[in-house]
């Protein structure tokens, strides 16, 4: 089967990355295929390079990269949603003015088309959040 | 492309407080540019996104609310509202906005695009879904 993942809250916060990782990696092991993983609202700020959870605790952002790493998995940031909560690429920064970049370099900042095209390729949407 | 898929859009929160309706619409409003067959719905605290007469000054935000009168232009025609959710919030279909989209194969008559469903319709609706976005 074919799953898109959409993810609606970030990391830390509430629960949907953390289970929508484990589903994502889960599907993976059982041999489906993960058309994309679509990160909206908070979720785009599971994209962050910047963070730094304690030593003790799983880093959800590191977790993702390794994960798209290993199955080249496609990994899309909402530009409108990333653009108001200050999550940047070169690419935005350099448009937008601004001084330093934040998306961690395994996940890339694309429009909603990108989840809507996803709907329609998938054989499911599954859909994590509040 | 592939063939024309069912899509719903399940609104489920009030339109301010979280963001969560506003970045429902961008989606609308994107993917229709994709010609699939789309529904809204609106359920829970999701049936106030369409009250009429919103005032957001107080909270500072934006107020959005006119954005859904010109989702007729935008090929988005049906829209549901469950209502047992409108029963347990005081609210009928009178406190709703008037929402409507043209025919063009019956001389452009206006044509409401609001149906209020039971809770047990709403729920075949999505059975029949091939696609929910829930918001």
């Amino acid at each position: 089967m074919k799953f898109a993942i959409q993810i609606n809250e970030g990391p830390y916060q509430h629960q949907a990355s953390d289970s929508a990782y484990f589903f994502t990696k889960a599907a993976l092991d059982k041999g489906h295929e993960i058309f994309r993983v679509f990160f909206y609202h908070d979720g785009v700020d599971n994209a962050s390079r910047l963070t730094t959870p304690p030593q003790d605790d799983r880093n959800v952002v590191e977790r993702w990269a390794e994960l798209a790493e290993k199955h080249d998995l496609d990994m899309v940031v909402c530009v409108a949603a990333a653009q108001r909560r200050g999550m940047v690429d070169e690419g935005e920064a350099k448009r937008n003015g601004k001084d330093a970049t934040n998306i961690h370099p395994r996940f890339r900042i694309s429009g909603l088309g990108q989840l809507v095209e996803a709907a329609i390729q998938a054989d499911r949407l599954m859909v994590f959040g509040d | 492309m592939s063939s024309i898929k069912k899509f719903l859009y399940l609104n489920r929160k009030a339109p301010y407080g979280t963001i969560y309706a506003w970045e429902s619409l961008e989606v609308v409003l994107i993917g229709a540019a994709f010609d699939q067959d789309v529904s809204l719905a609106f359920v829970d605290d999701g049936v106030y996104q369409l009250t009429k007469g919103q005032e957001t000054a107080g909270i500072g935000m934006k107020n959005f609310s006119p954005t859904y009168s010109a989702l007729g232009d935008y090929d988005v025609k049906k829209i549901f509202i469950e209502k047992e959710s409108l029963e347990a919030r005081g609210l009928t279909l009178d406190d709703l906005q008037h929402l409507t989209w043209e025919d063009e194969d019956d001389d452009y008559a206006e044509k409401d695009s609001i149906r209020v469903l039971s809770r047990q319709e709403m729920a075949a609706l999505m059975d029949e879904s091939d696609v929910v976005f829930s918001f």
